[in-house]
């Protein structure tokens, strides 16, 4: 029930917040802020609750759920569960969520009841699709998602709003349509295969098929994750969404969206299709790296702060996609760390600009500079989200880069070694960012108003966030590794797990890959 | 013919019935309120008889009228769609010309017609219901006679559909001339002799059959009509011909098709393939160009047909129950978004230009809210029915593998997204430059709001209708599966 709960609250809190928008600007945000900060109470007492003790044997790979019949003429049942990789991201959810309604505190004027029930609808569509292991209903929430997120952009974006939101959408739901196609592809050659038509999850896992079917399966799945994580042949949507949203939007964007293709690679696209994906995994993490170092390159020539932030998520999403496809204990590790820290940095950064864009009305980089005497609380944040998403050591974001790196040497030296020069490339625009922006001369005179208490609240508690990752990545890794390693187990061909894998002191050692290589010295298991 | 025979037939005998009861009654006493009153109650007793017939079904009422789950299925959602587009025309006629009264009668006897297509199984019975439908329709399309643009829509229409029954004579003809009966259960045990469908009268006669059915349906290459005539009809009756006219056509071409075992026919699976391909990709296409909505709509109408011969060319079990759910979904979502149309059209003319639509939602919030959750439902977005609808299409496409149509069908989904969604932008956009906003004193000079109670508890309904299905679609497939199950009878 609590996982229905957790689906029920923002919806509700969106419709009251809707209905309570006649009554001025103040009420709906202070109901989308309550509604967000139970869903995160709800999440966290969901964490304490089934993630705190010791893994429950024997309880198949949910630790919690519900299914309902729903339409039994083609299988499909409501069916919600968790496991440790959907636990954290649902974390991030409500996370992101509460910083989504502060940063759009003062920004949104216009129809506050209406923009609060879009974004509570949102965060409820991102809850749902890592809630759901029905594969329709996974599609459902997945669409679902798109059009509050359309109106987000289209009714309180920028200037070019309308071409961002219909190309967002467009971009979205071509490729989704793609992956209902191979969900259905899915659930009848499974039908077929073994005589029982069902979009379960967990059913699906090891469906029996060939070669050549595996792969366009696998490709459907993999176009629509692509699209959402902003891959690079498939990002062009990203930068002017980004841009063009207002910040509650972007921050959703950017924390959430696109972290909903991450997810997706992970839970379906290398479980389902172990086979196919490993065959297809040097061409997969080619286009990673090519989205790292192509995102860092265009991030330096970006004149428009956010659009600049856009392209370092099309450099940063690619370690998570290279993460996903090196397919091994460190670097799915790596790849959830880095969503997670990535998800919070750079919705921080999407907060940052939008305060910025709300106290001098641009967004051009040319015209900043100097801020740091006049707003040195903003700057001093500005400076930490910059130093985090260039990932120096003990921020979240140096774990997750670090461990999909270590996991990537394992299967592919090369891809490791210009993957490197990404993180490079992004101490380079971050520290430009930060000089540009808030050092040099104050050539234009800004006098703006620094952080308020609000403001400065939200950014204390990002900032506490990643540094918690950053120095005590466990508290992710110990809830969402056993399921990863669950996961990968399912696949028939993941990599023999390297030497460094079980050194590596930042990772709970793991009961199998103990065993194996204890078998492997000739030991006794 | 005896009482059962009768007694069968109530779901067509009751239509027809309150047509000629709404005359007799205007003879005696010209009120709008009460020919509107005694249609829906004829058409809610029609419904009634629909439901109890069904316990009796399938049942052959001589050779040319075949009474079964799949007939009857189709009759309730023809009787269904033609009660909202009386309460509609009853919102839109209202203080419109001086005699409103006798629209009800051609109303009713188009329904009388389309449930008589339904339920056809002899050329006869078919080209009587479709004559009924198509005469009708004339009439409802030229109503208004004093509009220009009406009688301009009602020609055209009148010309090319004599035209297109003109073919379809033909084609029967040749048929019947190498068959030697109307019976579609005959002709296809006469033909069914390996080799016999080959001759060459034969295709042409299924060709010219198709051709003429094709007019009615608006496809590709046969759809110049579509976009006049919905333009120029009133908006209730652009409803109307996009979905019951359109519905029981399709309808009737499914029975055909499945009787006649045209699926293992390669050229005829080739000709409807290449038409379902022209239709998307034609309908899609040139709603792009279109800067009016009733036009935009005509067109993704005639790719929302091109999306329904994928339906019908899938031969797997899912085939017809896909065909059946999209086109209830379709019903709905259509007669949704022309009832809107019909709603926001004043006396001076109906609301076409997108112009007149620009910011509708911060002027009319639920107005424009149910018109967004039609053209979502037209793009297939979950918690509608649109979505429920192409994901059943999808998956019928996907069983029989036709993965070309099936993959194009996905193309042309995108491509729809940009005329939809344009449409939602206008909507949300802003009202107009030099007009404060959120004063709610729009002095525009748009058509004066029409939407009457009847009109407004028929756009409530349909909105609620569907959201049911597109969340709770179990109910819906459970009785066209049984419906489903009676096809054979036919055969």
């Amino acid at each position: 029930m609590m996982l229905l709960w957790l689906i029920i609250v923002p919806i509700a809190g969106g419709v009251l917040a809707a209905l309570l928008g006649r009554r001025g600007d103040l009420w709906p945000r202070r109901v989308a802020l309550l509604a967000a900060t139970a869903q995160l109470v709800l999440a966290v007492a969901l964490w304490g609750q089934c993630f705190s003790g010791a893994d429950p044997a024997g309880n198949g790979i949910w630790r919690a759920e519900l299914q309902w019949t729903w339409i039994p003429q083609f299988g499909i049942s409501f069916h919600l569960a968790v496991d440790g990789l959907s636990v954290v991201l649902i974390l991030l959810t409500s996370f992101i969520g509460i910083m989504a309604v502060a940063s759009s505190w003062r920004e949104i004027h216009e129809r506050a009841g209406l923009f609060h029930l879009n974004l509570m609808l949102v965060l409820a569509g991102i809850t749902g699709v890592f809630l759901a292991v029905d594969l329709f209903l996974f599609y459902f929430f997945w669409e679902l998602m798109l059009v509050p997120m359309f109106f987000l952009i289209d009714i309180w974006g920028h200037e070019e709003r309308h071409a961002a939101a219909v190309k967002f959408f467009i971009f979205t739901q071509l490729s989704s349509l793609f992956m209902l196609l191979a969900i259905l592809g899915l659930y009848f050659v499974h039908g077929r295969n073994t005589g029982t038509y069902t979009f379960e999850y967990t059913a699906l896992l090891g469906t029996p098929m060939g070669q050549a079917a595996a792969m366009w399966l696998m490709l459907g799945f993999f176009v629509a994750f692509l699209v959402k994580l902003g891959a690079v042949p498939l990002h062009m949507w990203l930068p002017d969404a980004h841009t063009e949203a207002p910040t509650a939007g972007s921050v959703i964007l950017a924390g959430l969206l696109l972290k909903t293709g991450g997810y997706g690679m992970l839970r379906f696209v290398l479980p389902l299709f172990p086979q196919a994906a490993h065959s297809a995994a040097p061409i997969m993490m080619g286009i990673a790296v090519f989205g790292i170092i192509y995102g860092a390159v265009m991030a330096f020539s970006q004149t428009d702060l956010k659009r600049l932030v856009a392209y370092t998520s099309v450099s940063h999403m690619g370690f998570v996609l290279l993460g996903a496809f090196a397919w091994n204990a460190l670097s799915t590790r790596g790849a959830l760390v880095q969503m997670v820290a990535h998800g919070l940095s750079t919705g921080g950064l999407f907060m940052l600009v939008g305060a910025l864009q709300e106290r001098i009305h641009t967004r051009d980089v040319s015209r900043m500079g100097g801020l740091w005497s006049t707003a040195p609380r903003l700057a001093g944040v500005g400076l930490f989200l910059a130093l985090a998403s260039m990932a120096i050591p003990g921020m979240g974001n140096f774990i997750g880069e670090f461990l999909v790196l270590l996991g990537t040497w394992s299967v592919s030296i090369p891809a490791a070694a210009v993957a490197v020069l990404g993180m490079v490339a992004s101490a380079i625009y971050s520290l430009w960012l930060v000089q540009v922006t808030f050092h040099g001369p104050n050539k234009e005179g800004w006098k703006v108003p620094d952080f308020s208490a609000r403001e400065s609240a939200v950014a204390t508690a990002l900032i506490v966030a990643i540094v918690w990752i950053g120095l005590y990545p466990k508290a992710v890794l110990g809830t969402a590794g056993p399921a990863l390693d669950a996961m990968r187990e399912t696949s028939v061909v993941a990599a023999a797990p390297g030497p460094l894998e079980a050194g590596f002191p930042l990772v709970p050692v793991q009961p199998e890959s103990a065993a194996s290589s204890a078998t492997a010295r000739g030991g006794r298991p | 013919m005896r009482a059962v025979d009768l007694a069968m037939l109530l779901p067509i005998i009751l239509p027809a019935f309150t047509a000629t009861a709404v005359m007799l009654t205007l003879a005696l006493r010209r009120s709008h309120g009460l020919a509107v009153g005694l249609t829906l109650a004829g058409l809610a007793a029609s419904f009634a008889s629909v439901l109890g017939v069904s316990v009796m079904a399938p049942h052959r009422v001589t050779s040319l009228i075949v009474v079964d789950g799949y007939a009857l299925f189709f009759m309730g959602l023809i009787l269904c769609a033609t009660f909202v587009v009386a309460l509609q025309a009853r919102a839109y006629l209202n203080g419109r010309g001086d005699r409103p009264e006798e629209f009800y009668v051609f109303l009713l006897l188009a329904a009388t017609g389309a449930s008589t297509l339904v339920a056809s199984s002899h050329f006869a019975s078919f080209v009587l219901g479709l004559e009924a439908l198509s005469i009708s329709l004339y009439a409802l399309i030229a109503y208004e006679r004093e509009a220009p643009l009406r009688i301009e829509a009602g020609i055209k229409y009148l010309i090319l559909a004599a035209f297109s029954a003109g073919f379809l004579l033909f084609g029967m003809a040749l048929i019947y001339a190498e068959a030697g009966t109307m019976e579609f259960a005959e002709i296809a045990s006469r033909l069914g002799v390996e080799g016999q469908m080959h001759f060459v009268p034969i295709l042409l006669g299924l060709a010219l059959v198709f051709v003429g059915l094709g007019f009615k349906l608006a496809l590709v290459p046969f759809h110049l009509w579509a976009p006049d005539v919905y333009q120029g009809a009133p908006a209730p009756v652009s409803g109307f011909i996009a979905t019951v006219s359109k519905g029981a056509v399709f309808a009737l071409l499914l029975r055909y098709y499945s009787v006649l075992h045209l699926h293992a026919h390669g050229p005829v699976q080739l000709l409807l393939m290449l038409i379902a391909i022209a239709s998307m990709f034609g309908g899609n296409l040139l709603a792009l160009l279109q800067n009016n909505v009733k036009r935009l709509l005509a067109y993704s109408s005639i790719a929302h047909l091109g999306y329904l011969l994928v339906a019908l060319l899938s031969s797997g079990r899912l085939a017809v129950a896909a065909a059946g759910y999209y086109l209830v979904a379709y019903f709905v979502t259509t007669l949704g978004a022309w009832g809107v149309v019909g709603a926001l059209s004043g006396k001076d003319g109906d609301a076409e230009s997108l112009d007149d639509y620009r910011g509708l939602a911060w002027r009319r919030p639920w107005l424009a809210g149910v018109f967004t959750a039609m053209l979502l439902s037209l793009i297939g977005i979950p918690v509608t029915a649109g979505f429920i609808g192409k994901f059943y299409v999808l998956a019928a496409g996907v069983t029989s593998s036709l993965w070309l149509l099936v993959v194009i069908l996905v193309i042309n989904s995108a491509i729809g997204l940009f005329y939809y969604l344009r449409v939602v932008v206008v909507l949300y956009g802003h009202a107009r430059m030099n007009e404060p906003e959120g004063t709610g004193q729009s002095k525009q000079p748009l058509p004066a709001p029409s939407l009457s109670p009847a009109g407004g508890v028929a756009l409530c309904g349909l909105t609620l209708a569907l959201i049911w299905l597109g969340v709770f679609p179990g109910p819906l497939m459970h009785v066209i599966e049984a419906a489903r199950m009676l096809v054979p009878a036919g055969r």
